[in-house]
Order: C-alpha cells, then sequence, then structure tokens
C-alpha cells in the first residue's frame, strides 16, 4: 500500500486570509511594543469574540451545568451542550454523545490511557507509536508499560522528517492500539492519517491521534480521517486554556469504564455502590470548564467565519514563503528540519542557525519583540533522533503575514553579531 | 526591558567561544553526575577529581547547552580549581545568593516566609559576577545554575561515601 497524501478535504475556494487583517480581531497585537508572535504552536492568541463570549457568560450566565432548574442553570446547561454539538459538527462526528470535554489534549491521551487500554492491554499486549510524538503520547503509555509489562514499538523516522512507513505491517504485527500525531508539533510534518488508521485497522488495531497540531489548523472530518480516538486541545486554536477534547467512536466510549469518580458521571450512588452515567458524562466528573467550553464554541466560531480552508491555504503560502526567504537570505547557515515541502507540513518551523544554541537566538529575537519557542518541545526522543539538544521553533497561525517571517529573518542576524562576530 | 548586554557580557561569551576544563575525567577515580534542564533540554555532566585532602585536584565539564549555562559551567570550573570542598560549598552558596535564589517556606500561621540568602562578602565570586545580569532574566536563572546543581550533586555523593552512578534533573 502506498502512502496516501496527507489527508486534506477540499471544498469550495475560500476567501483568502489577510494576516494583517486578522491581526485586529486579536487585542494583543494593540501592545505598545511591537508583537511578532510565531509560538502559536505552543499557544494561539485570543480573538476579541472568544473573549467577549467568555465574559458574556460569566456577567449574564454563570451557574452549574445538568443541575439547577432555574432559567440561568437551563441556560448555562443549554450553552455547555450546545458547544458539545458545535464541536461534533466542526470534527465531523456523527454525534455529540461522542465528545467528551477534558482539560486538554494530554489529559484526553490519559483517559484514553486509563480507561480503553487498562481495560483492554495486559503483559506482553503491545503499543505502537512514532518517533515524532509529544511527550503527551508517550509517557502515558510508558507509565502504562511499567505498570503492566505492555511491549512499546516506535515507528521511525526519516531526514526528511517523515515516517518510514516501509515496515509499518510488520511493526504493527499484533498491536492492541497505534497511536500518533496527525501533525509533529516540531518538524510540521502531516502525517498520512488515513493511510495509518487502515493499515492499522486492517491488523486488528485501534488508532488514537493527537490533533492538538492538526485541529486548530486543517479542516477535520473524523469519518474521513478514520481514527477510533481524536485528542485536541482548545487553546491552540483560538480558545481559552483549560478545555479539550476527547472525540472516540461511541461504541468503544460506551464499553469503556469511567476514569475520574466524582459527580456528574453517575446516575446512582449508595454508600455501597455506584450507576455511571451515560455517555459522555461519564468521563466528565465534577464541574466542567463551563466557561471555558463557551469560550471554544466563540473561537469555532471565528474559525468557521474565516473558514478551515482558508486557514489551511494561508499557513501553506505563509510557510512556502518563510522555507524559501529564510533560505535565500541564509543559506547554508540555517538548517531547517523537516519536510522540505511546504504542502507536506502544517505552519511549523523548527530551525538550527549557525549552531548557535536556541535559547540564546530566542533571547536576541526577543529584543525585537520576535516570540519563537527554544527547546526540546516536550519532543525529547524526536531530538535524540535529530541529534540535537534543542531547536528554536517558530510557527503561524491566521493572524500571521509575510512581515512577520521577514522579521525573524532580520533578527536572526543580529544573533549572528553577538555570538559569532566576523 | 534590560538590555541584552546586560545578558551577554563579554567575559561571559569569551567563556562560551573558549570553555575552560572542556572534557572528561576517568571516572573512577573521578566523580561524575548528569544535570538535565527539562524545560530546555540543556544537559551537563560534572567530573570531580578530590585528592586526600579533599581539595578539588582536577573538574571537567561536558554536555551542551546555551551560552549562560556553559559559560557559568566554565567559569564554575575555574573557580573550584584548588579549592577545598568547603569552599566550593560557599561558592556553590554564594552564586544562588548572586541568583536570588532564596529559600521559601511556610511559617506556623501559613505565611509565607522567604529567607533571603546574603551574599557573603569574604567569597570572592571574582570573573562569576558577570553573571550577575543573568538575574533581570529569570528563565535564564535555570540556565546559570545548572552545572551548580550539578556540582553540588557531585558534591554531596562524594560526602555519602563510594561512588554510584546518578542521574538527576537539576533544578
Amino acid at each position: 500500500m502506498a502512502p496516501e497524501r496527507p489527508s486534506e478535504p477540499m471544498t469550495a475556494v475560500a476567501t483568502p486570509i489577510d494576516g494583517a487583517t486578522v491581526k485586529k480581531d486579536f487585542p494583543i497585537f494593540r501592545r505598545d511594543t511591537p508583537l511578532v508572535y510565531l509560538d502559536s504552536a505552543a499557544t494561539s492568541q485570543k480573538p476579541q469574540a472568544m473573549l467577549d463570549a467568555m465574559e458574556r457568560y460569566y456577567e449574564s450566565t454563570n451557574a452549574n451545568v445538568h443541575r439547577g432548574v432555574y432559567a440561568i442553570a437551563e441556560e448555562a446547561t443549554a450553552e455547555y451542550e450546545g458547544v458539545r454539538r458545535k464541536v461534533a459538527r466542526f470534527i465531523g462526528a456523527p454525534s455529540e454523545r461522542s465528545v467528551v470535554f477534558t482539560k486538554n489534549t494530554t489529559e484526553a491521551v490519559n483517559l484514553v490511557a486509563h480507561s480503553w487500554a487498562r481495560t483492554h492491554l495486559r503483559a506482553g499486549d503491545a503499543v505502537l507509536l512514532t518517533e515524532m510524538e509529544h511527550h503527551a503520547n508517550i509517557v502515558p503509555w510508558l507509565m502504562l508499560r511499567e505498570e503492566r509489562g505492555i511491549e512499546l514499538r516506535y515507528v521511525p523516522i526519516g531526514d526528511d522528517g517523515k515516517l518510514i512507513l516501509d515496515d509499518l505491517d510488520e511493526l504493527l504485527d499484533g498491536v492492541s492500539l497505534f497511536g500518533f500525531t496527525a501533525m509533529s508539533n516540531v518538524l510540521g510534518t502531516l502525517n498520512p492519517v488515513r493511510h495509518l488508521c487502515d493499515a492499522a485497522h486492517a491488523a486488528g488495531a485501534v488508532v488514537l491521534v493527537d490533533g492538538a497540531q492538526y485541529v486548530p489548523h486543517l479542516t477535520t472530518d473524523v469519518s474521513e480521517l478514520g481514527c477510533d480516538f481524536l485528542a485536541f486541545s482548545g487553546h491552540k486554536m483560538c480558545g481559552p486554556t483549560g478545555i479539550g477534547v476527547l472525540w472516540a467512536r461511541e461504541e468503544l466510549l460506551d464499553a469503556m469504564p469511567a476514569f475520574l469518580g466524582g459527580g456528574e458521571m453517575i446516575r446512582d450512588v449508595r454508600l455501597d455502590g455506584w450507576l455511571p452515567n451515560d455517555i459522555p458524562w461519564k468521563f466528565e466528573a465534577g464541574t466542567p470548564p463551563i466557561a471555558e467550553a463557551v469560550g471554544l464554541g466563540a473561537a469555532i466560531d471565528y474559525l468557521k467565519g474565516l473558514g478551515m480552508p482558508a486557514v489551511r491555504e494561508h499557513e501553506m503560502a505563509l510557510t512556502e514563503y518563510a522555507l524559501r526567504s529564510l533560505q535565500e537570505r541564509h543559506g547554508d547557515d540555517i538548517r531547517i528540519f523537516g519536510p522540505p515541502v511546504a504542502s507536506d507540513r502544517g505552519g511549523v518551523i523548527s530551525f538550527d542557525y549557525k549552531g548557535i544554541h536556541p535559547h540564546d537566538v530566542s533571547q536576541v529575537l526577543d529584543q525585537a519583540g520576535i516570540c519563537v519557542r527554544a527547546g526540546h518541545h516536550c519532543a525529547k526522543p524526536l531530538m535524540r533522533r535529530l541529534g540535537v539538544g534543542a531547536t528554536a521553533r517558530a510557527s503561524f497561525y491566521v493572524y500571521n503575514d509575510p512581515s512577520d517571517v521577514d522579521a525573524l529573518s532580520e533578527s536572526l542576524g543580529a544573533a549572528s553579531d553577538l555570538f559569532l562576530p566576523a | 526591558m534590560s538590555g541584552l548586554e546586560d545578558l551577554y557580557r563579554e567575559i561571559i561569551l569569551d567563556h562560551y567561544r573558549n570553555p575552560r576544563n572542556r572534557g572528561e575525567l576517568p571516572s573512577p577515580p573521578a566523580r561524575r553526575a548528569e544535570g538535565f534542564n527539562p524545560l530546555c533540554g540543556d544537559e551537563v555532566v560534572v567530573y570531580l577529581d578530590l585528592d586526600e585532602d579533599g581539595i578539588v585536584r582536577d573538574v571537567k565539564i561536558d554536555g551542551q547547552g546555551c551560552s549562560i549555562s556553559q559559560s557559568s559551567a566554565s567559569m564554575m570550573s575555574a573557580a573550584v580549581k584548588g579549592k577545598t570542598v568547603s569552599e566550593a560549598r560557599e561558592l556553590i552558596r554564594a552564586f544562588k545568593a548572586m541568583m536570588s535564589i532564596h529559600e521559601h517556606r511556610l511559617d506556623g500561621d501559613g505565611t509565607e516566609v522567604v529567607e533571603v540568602v546574603a551574599p557573603d562578602p569574604t567569597v570572592e565570586l571574582g570573573d562569576l559576577g558577570a553573571l550577575r545580569g543573568v538575574v533581570k532574566f529569570p528563565v535564564r536563572i535555570k540556565c546559570a545554575t545548572l552545572s551548580w546543581n550539578t556540582l553540588a550533586q557531585v558534591l554531596d555523593e562524594a560526602a555519602a561515601g563510594p561512588e554510584r552512578p546518578s542521574e538527576r534533573e537539576a533544578g
């Protein structure tokens, strides 16, 4: 089976995004000092509409959900559950029953590792991951290995930053779960999700996709992706921190035991026993992040207003511009990790500049108000594979434009002047 | 905003470009400890050779990191060579005081007490004083203290007895 191109559903031609115009929707860019924000892979900035929605919720509706029978409690519940439907539509899920609100992507992955995996995996069972995973999709499985004695395998990556899939069928042989990122947070690599899901299903494995870097940037349709679990965070897609999503096929969720115990997740409690609530509430113990859900709903509205195909087009054009202009200006002084072609990657560019440590590069860039991430990006195994301790990473979103790339390119010279004087 | 010249003093850049005491020592007899900065992936390995009188006969630094962590390690190695263990510990304490690292604890009634570790005026920091500017860049303090925490660890292990391999997160 030949790997397919990364799945990217095409819809009608979108209105192009102009980063400079979009910036006006984000109050943070009104700071007195210039802000060149190139760290959206860590967290995105927040549009005014999202901030207004959360403030309006607290000012006019605030009440706990699924409890009171008074008006604002019903309004709060309706808003919270309305966002669940909105999320379901945003990711092409057949039903909102399959949308579980979590704290973030990490908690969503841990939910799968605790509930699904501790039900299904015994000593000797195998889980397949990849070398490009974020720690969030490695450590929960390492913990399970220590606890249960499961076997962990990893799909290797090549020097082009793509998965090496030549031995995929052998790696999948006997595997119970295949967990992988749809898009690398370091390399930007877009993985062939559909192909990987089909291969995993043919081998009898279920698939967990880490969508933290994918869902905010590309049109997402879980039935087209073909996965069984999809995890993502609100704060990387113009939403607030503190809310994430686990989507799963309903029959999987129905069969999974509860994760955290407490209020909300029960149908009945007696002194000597309890009955779980229906999905998805079975997995939402305690008061959920209600205002954050409202914010996530507003963030989805905002992104839909721009159009996800337009978001992807915008970021691909910007990535293409960045790859070209950085290389034109800096030549061999810059080493860009990951796939060389913009269509194979999202808007994430990790690089080494003249061997200057990323901390130092980032510190110099900060003087010009340029925010890039420096470090291991919670992917230390990948750093070891790349043979570096850390990288500098620039990542793009809807509010970036070529001038941000130009500012980055220009300021790199200052780092060279300081650390490598002629 | 503080200027970069407060952080990247010339002497720091000199130690970064020309690190002193770079390399390894055979271990044993030398003590070896690794420190990691979990935030940024910096790693430092400190090799320490103590003579029978408890004097630092030799010290070597290995690992990788940014200009601040590497220059701090380089200056540290130059500063402790030939010193006694207790002098080395005094240097660690003085350096951390310069980095404004103080002990935080809760009082009996729950109020937070910050015990300010005053720099000991009798401890000569010399070149190390150039790292004073790091305090204005709080994120980088961990870079500057990485090698010092690792040195403290190696000294603790030496005091504890026979060598054993170790690894810890320096913080």
